[in-house]
């Protein structure tokens, strides 16, 4: 039964407000709560594992596929396979995501790996949420370790949009493309950690066909205690174009690594990368502060702009 | 209507106390145009800041319609309806043209009309620059100019320019003198313009000359521009020396 809490999440982390268009699969508390396939998505059980397969059809274009996850209990802890098979010729969106609502003291936690077999052609989008929270005066961590491995087939795009704002204790995310010829991929990351949070990113993108493209895009902001890491390498194996730019705001007394690594090993490969960290710039806080904010005020329209 | 009075600005250097504002009294009535001018670190500027309290003045009280602001933070007196352009404004990763638009009109929601009245103000078009982030992908000039479409959106009783026209090309620069002068013509708003322009300085109705942390003259256009022509001549001591020399 879905609650008001499991709602909350689910808007949260998916934009769901009523029964989903399309296709679908609500995991909830390590089972299913709701599935719905469609003519062209076919989403099925997996035998040998927990988890789904979803099968998307050739030419399938303009429909959405929403497969969120919801933890409402303490204590959880689960690890999901999910294979996307997309034919050829697709235009589709997918949003996953994650969302735990911790009832008590114990640790809940979610361990995912998305496994994405991209056709010729295709353009996917891929949306990613997670998001925690605890009942009023628990303290049960709440823990997401994802995975995504991605195969995309030539003249095949993907956009990746992942986001983690506040409420996970701890996350190690790991993210691999492979692309062929003509492919592209892009990847944004948004994360924001506070407290004593724990966050790793690592992420490995492998340009292995004439003019693939890859790019990532990593805006993070670490606060008070929090740590981050984010290991994102780029490697040319053909005449390729890949850029990667990790941008940190740092505050308190957070750490951030931030090691981002290009590999050329083809001499038509043009690889860049950027890397930078610093606080929020004091000439920025006072021009918003000249516009009649306050500095928290200023602070805030700042993170949101940078996360946006 | 604003008024300076003794205001001090002195710090510490290695070397001792320097005084970058020396006793500096002034009043400016509401509506009127006054443009800061006067030769590098001369405290234009500082003074402009202390102001908006950007600066916080080591003696002096600053009046603002009456009331004492001295001790009251940026904010506040942002909201009490000082505003202020910056020489060169910060850039923002992820905020847009028209955030900041919209963060300038405070509690209003502006249209897109409105924001495309601002923009072409100091010529730029909203369609190419609405969407567009205030960060390294636009030009120096191009800041400049969404600082001032800022200012402009706030509509507030007192507005402070630094250096308006630095960076901005002659086209866009025509246009916004013109809109300096609408304002002003309007009777919208008190200006304080840093300027060096000849062209902003004879739209002024007073000329303030700063030099060495104090106020060297003021007087109207006509009185004050042939005594800066006086003091351009001056030039360098050095030269002036060996100039002595070979005579």
């Amino acid at each position: 039964m879905i609650t008001e809490i499991d709602q909350k999440l689910l808007e949260k982390i998916a934009d769901l407000t009523g029964k989903p268009v399309g296709a679908f699969n609500i995991r909830k508390d390590s089972g299913c709560e709701a599935r719905q396939s469609t003519e062209h998505i076919e989403i099925t059980n997996k035998t040998d594992k927990p988890g789904i397969d979803i099968h998307i059809k050739d030419g399938t274009v303009n429909e959405v596929c929403h497969i969120p996850v919801i933890i409402s209990k303490t204590g959880v802890t689960e690890m999901v396979y999910n294979d996307f098979f997309i034919g050829d010729n697709c235009d589709i969106e997918i949003v996953a995501g994650c969302g735990i609502h911790n009832s008590g003291c114990d640790e809940s936690r979610h361990d995912g790996v998305h496994t994405f077999y991209i056709g010729k052609n295709s353009h996917v989008h891929y949306a990613e949420k997670h998001y925690g929270e605890n009942d009023v005066g628990e303290t049960g961590k709440n823990v997401m370790n994802p995975q995504t491995i991605v195969y995309l087939g030539e003249g095949s795009t993907m956009q990746m949009d992942t986001v983690q704002i506040r409420g996970i204790d701890s996350t190690k995310r790991f993210t691999k493309f492979v692309c062929e010829a003509g492919s592209e991929v892009v990847v944004t990351e948004r994360l924001l950690t506070h407290g004593k949070q724990i966050a790793e990113s690592e992420m490995e993108i492998e340009l292995n066909g004439t003019d693939a493209k890859g790019r990532v895009i990593s805006r993070s902001v670490a606060q008070d205690d929090s740590e981050q890491v984010f290991y994102p390498r780029m490697v040319g194996n053909a005449q390729c174009f890949g850029h990667v730019q990790c941008d940190s705001i740092i505050m308190g007394n957070a750490h951030i690594k931030s090691i981002p690594a290009i590999e050329a090993l083809c001499p038509d490969a043009q690889l860049v990368h950027e890397a930078a960290i610093g606080k929020i710039a004091g000439d920025q806080l006072l021009k918003l502060e000249t516009l009649g904010l306050t500095e928290e005020e200023a602070e805030d329209t700042i993170l949101k702009g940078f996360l946006a | 209507m604003l008024e300076l009075k003794n205001i001090c600005y002195r710090v510490s250097t290695p070397e001792g106390d320097l005084d970058i504002l020396k006793n500096v009294s002034i009043t400016i009535p509401d509506h009127k145009l006054v443009v800061f001018t006067g030769p590098n670190g001369g405290g234009k500027t500082t003074l402009a800041k202390v102001i908006m309290g950007l600066v916080q003045p080591t003696g002096g009280r600053i009046i603002y319609n009456g009331q004492d602001v001295t001790d009251l933070t940026i904010t506040e007196r942002a909201r009490l309806g000082i505003s202020y352009g910056f020489q060169q404004p910060p850039r923002f990763k992820g905020i847009t043209v028209n955030d900041l638009l919209q963060l300038s009109a405070g509690s209003e929601k502006l249209s897109k009309d409105r924001c495309c009245q601002y923009l072409t103000k100091v010529g730029l078009c909203a369609n190419d620059y609405l969407d567009r982030e205030v960060d390294v992908s636009l030009s120096g000039g191009e800041v400049k100019r969404i600082e001032i479409a800022t200012i402009l959106a706030r509509h507030s009783d007192l507005m402070i320019f630094d250096e308006p026209e630095a960076g901005i090309d002659l086209w866009s620069f025509a246009r916004l003198t013109e809109t300096f002068e609408q304002i002003h013509r309007e009777e919208q708003s008190t200006m304080i313009i840093i300027s060096h322009q000849e062209r902003i300085i004879q739209l002024a109705d007073e000329i303030v000359v700063i030099a060495g942390g104090q106020i060297a003259h003021r007087g109207t256009t006509e009185e004050v521009f042939p005594l800066i022509l006086a003091d351009t001549l001056g030039g360098c001591p050095v030269l002036n020396k060996k100039e002595g020399v070979s005579e």
